[in-house]
């Protein structure tokens, strides 16, 4: 298959182990991957902050760009962020209806039906649970909001980690509450955010996992963060991280940390 | 601590009553999160009833049909409410009721306080209602000289403490039963004094206080959960009694309802007695559900009236997707299980109507004047987590709301700021592909300021209010768009 991947502009800039590894997991099982260059950013943080006509722009860039690479003969569109497909999938239409344009909101349902989040395509598109992944660590799952009640993955993520050798996998407490991330939330409400943060952090710690993973940079930046701060042992690592590993090729760096922490020596 | 002080306003001086705080939620919410006995007492009573509730819920094989009927009849209504309003109104008055229109709070207020004077009440029972809360109708009627008893427990509690409700459904959930003890000791006239806290005693010393204003009272005050267009019929569901007891024992009955509470026929309610209850109290059915159409000679009151209130409800009506913030049927589903909500419990939303629906049912009933209208940070009182419309049991999308809402905050400055210009300037960056690319390179200044650590610690406002808890990383050292250079061209 032909798979254009979203990089997300987070996972573009600060975090690009996960659109990495969602490169190298992909070609890992035979797909050939492409990444449109004009690609931006989907235009989420403008949408939930409430600044829909500045929003306009960056939705119709997304859908131009991704447009053509579907014209381009792409047979699907990957992203490995559950808030950023939500976006192209519950959000793109709705902005452009709003403005009026119903061309562009058309052109945005068509590119949003070709558009999947990572466990997503795996598991409904290439129809595999099992990667072939290798990762010997104690881990547990942070289903995201987003990924959970926007596009309903349910249980695809765990299917996945589930067929990954030597990952122990853990039950996470209360693990659909929100993390408290929420984009511009955790700013505009730091201290509400802090709070959901708390329990989050509370719970990720009495399940003994060493790593926290979930679909999202996003949340897995302010869990890690809290988590960081607290100098707590434990790590957070993208899904499409775990699932590119494997026992001959460690290219994906483990985590966040050991990457900066080598990079500033 | 005075009332100002606790952010709430003594008199409904705003001709929209109780739909407005004195300050913004983030504020609010600063004193309320600190407030370790509020977060311990939300924490275990929204727990608790969201296990009942998911239990019941569960139990239901066609949940999700019965939501999407909630949310089909409901639709209906709004669609033509005005026309089913006047047949509510030709069916009250046709069954010897009286129906009065009110604009606004005050005008409602109004017209209840010229009600009672004419009887020469000088005091009321009420059953729980939001509408006479949304109001400030006991405020009104004491300035007027008339004293009104609140009947159901909870809402007793909020009233002998001088309190605000917090919750639709349960008051004063964020009391405990110790606080409650001492509040009956120290409020309640003629308490025993030995009284404890287990809830059976606390209940019983209520039911004391109250059964005298019950058996003397010669008015009594209600809202309503629904009202039947075609029979003229309302409605009250409960747990306790108090609620059967105002609305049969005084001579006069006066019941106030915001607009969108009518429903179209009386089949209607088959879908919304079996959604409401096990939404809000956990509860396969409720234990009291009364209904009564018009006036019965000979038995119960003799003399009705039905107050219609508006209140900001047309305005709400006219937005195509905001009108269904009026589906509500108040059941308290999604202020139980909303994270905000449960760490900042209702006083932080100001309004009368807190959690997720009530950040986007306030701002649209006021209308949000300006940037400064406390009002405007409501819709951004959510991580949009989207665990209110799974619980909601009409389906209401109330995280889309939220979003309109917050474009509705944002068409409301007056003059850009901070933020503004930031968006603008991130959607610049953000069509402009070669300025994106500029941007990310910037990005590199990140790893002066994370240093040897490899994480940032400590930021400028208003990025403070992330690295005041939580590390950021550097940036990285490649971005994606390097490394795919690299790598694949
Ligand atoms: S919005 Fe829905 S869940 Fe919330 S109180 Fe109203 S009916 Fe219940």
């Amino acid at each position: 298959m032909r798979i254009a991947v979203v990089a997300t502009c987070l996972g573009d800039a600060m975090f690009p182990q996960a659109p990495i590894a969602t490169v190298q997991l992909l070609e890992r099982l035979g797909h050939q991957v492409v990444f449109p260059a004009d690609q931006t950013c989907c235009g989420q943080m403008h949408v939930n902050t409430g600044y829909l006509d500045a929003a306009l722009p960056v939705v119709r860039h997304h859908v131009e760009v991704f447009g053509r690479a579907l014209d381009d003969g792409v047979d699907a569109i990957v992203a490995p962020s559950g808030s950023c497909v939500g976006c192209v999938r519950h959000q793109h239409a709705m902005v452009a209806r709003r403005a009026g344009d119903e061309g562009l909101a058309r052109a945005a349902e068509e590119g949003a039906a070709r558009t999947y989040e990572l466990s997503e395509l795996l598991v409904d598109v290439l129809g595999v649970t099992d990667v072939g992944a290798y990762y010997p660590h104690r881990v547990t799952y942070h289903p995201t909001c987003h990924s959970l009640r926007m596009l309903r993955v349910a249980d695809k993520p765990l299917q996945l980690l589930r067929n990954v050798r030597g990952l122990q996998l853990v039950e996470l407490p209360e693990a659909e509450v929100c993390c408290g991330f929420g984009g511009t939330f955790a700013v505009k409400n730091a201290e509400t955010s802090t709070a959901m943060l708390a329990d989050k952090m509370a719970n990720v710690l009495s399940s003994r996992a060493e790593v926290c993973t979930a679909g999202d940079s996003s949340c897995l930046m302010h869990i890690g963060g809290g988590l960081s701060r607290l100098r707590s042992g434990v790590r957070t690592v993208h899904l499409a991280e775990i699932l590119a590993s494997t026992d001959r090729d460690s290219a994906v760096p483990a985590s966040t940390d050991i990457v900066f922490e080598e990079a500033s020596r | 601590m005075t009332a100002v002080e606790l952010g709430m306003p003594t008199v409904a001086s705003d001709p929209h009553g109780h739909l407005r705080g004195t300050e913004s939620f983030p504020r609010a919410a600063h004193r309320a999160l600190a407030d370790t006995q509020l977060r311990r007492n939300l924490g275990h009573a929204t727990r608790t009833i969201r296990a009942k509730r998911a239990a019941v819920v569960g139990e239901v094989d066609d949940w999700e049909e019965l939501r999407r009927a909630g949310e089909s009849l409901k639709a209906d209504t709004m669609a033509r409410l005005p026309e089913l309003l006047v047949q509510l109104e030709e069916q009250v008055t046709g069954r010897g009721g009286t129906v009065h229109w009110a604009r606004d709070a005050e005008e409602a207020n109004r017209i209840v306080v010229d009600l009672v004077r004419g009887t020469g009440a000088d005091e009321v029972v009420k059953v729980k209602s939001m509408a006479t809360q949304e109001t400030g109708l006991n405020e009104a009627l004491e300035a007027a000289g008339v004293a009104a008893f609140e009947t159901d427990l909870a809402e007793l509690i909020v009233q002998l403490s001088h309190d605000r409700p917090s919750h639709f459904l349960v008051p004063a959930i964020h009391r405990n039963r110790a606080e409650i003890r001492e509040i009956f000791l120290r409020e309640m006239p003629g308490v025993d004094p030995s009284l404890t806290d287990e809830p059976r005693r606390l209940a019983m010393a209520a039911r004391a206080h109250l059964r005298r204003k019950f058996l003397t009272a010669r008015v009594g005050i209600s809202g309503v959960n629904f009202a039947v267009a075609e029979t003229g019929t309302l409605s009250v569901v409960e747990s306790e009694g108090n609620g059967r007891m105002c609305l049969t024992l005084p001579d006069t009955l006066i019941t106030v309802m915001g607009v969108e509470k009518v429903v179209p026929t009386w089949r209607d309610l088959e879908v919304f007695l079996q959604l409401l209850p096990r939404s809000s109290t956990g509860e396969r059915m409720n234990p009291y559900t009364s209904t009564w159409t018009g006036v019965t000679p000979g038995d119960g009151p003799q003399t009705f009236h039905l107050v219609l209130l508006d209140n900001g409800r047309s305005n709400v009506l006219a937005s195509p997707d905001g009108r269904q913030a009026l589906h509500c049927i108040r059941c308290s589903a999604c202020l139980n299980v909303c994270p905000v909500y449960e760490r900042t419990g209702g006083h932080a939303y100001g309004s009368i109507y807190p959690g997720p629906i009530g950040a986007v049912l306030s701002p649209q009933l006021t209308g949000i004047s300006g940037p400064d209208d406390v009002n405007a940070s409501l819709p951004y009182a959510s991580s949009l987590c989207g665990a209110c419309f799974d619980a909601c049991p009409v389906r209401i999308d109330i995280p889309h709301l939220l979003v309109q809402q917050r474009a509705a905050a944002v068409a409301a400055h007056t003059r850009p700021t901070g933020q503004d210009l930031t968006m603008q300037a991130a959607a610049i960056a953000m069509t402009t592909p070669g300025r994106f690319k500029l941007a990310e390179k910037a990005l590199g200044l990140g790893r002066v300021l994370a240093g040897r650590k490899g994480r940032i610690t400590g930021l400028p406002w208003p990025m403070s209010g992330w690295t005041n808890a939580r590390d950021l990383p550097a940036p990285p050292a490649e971005t994606f768009r390097q490394w795919w250079e690299r790598t694949h061209s």
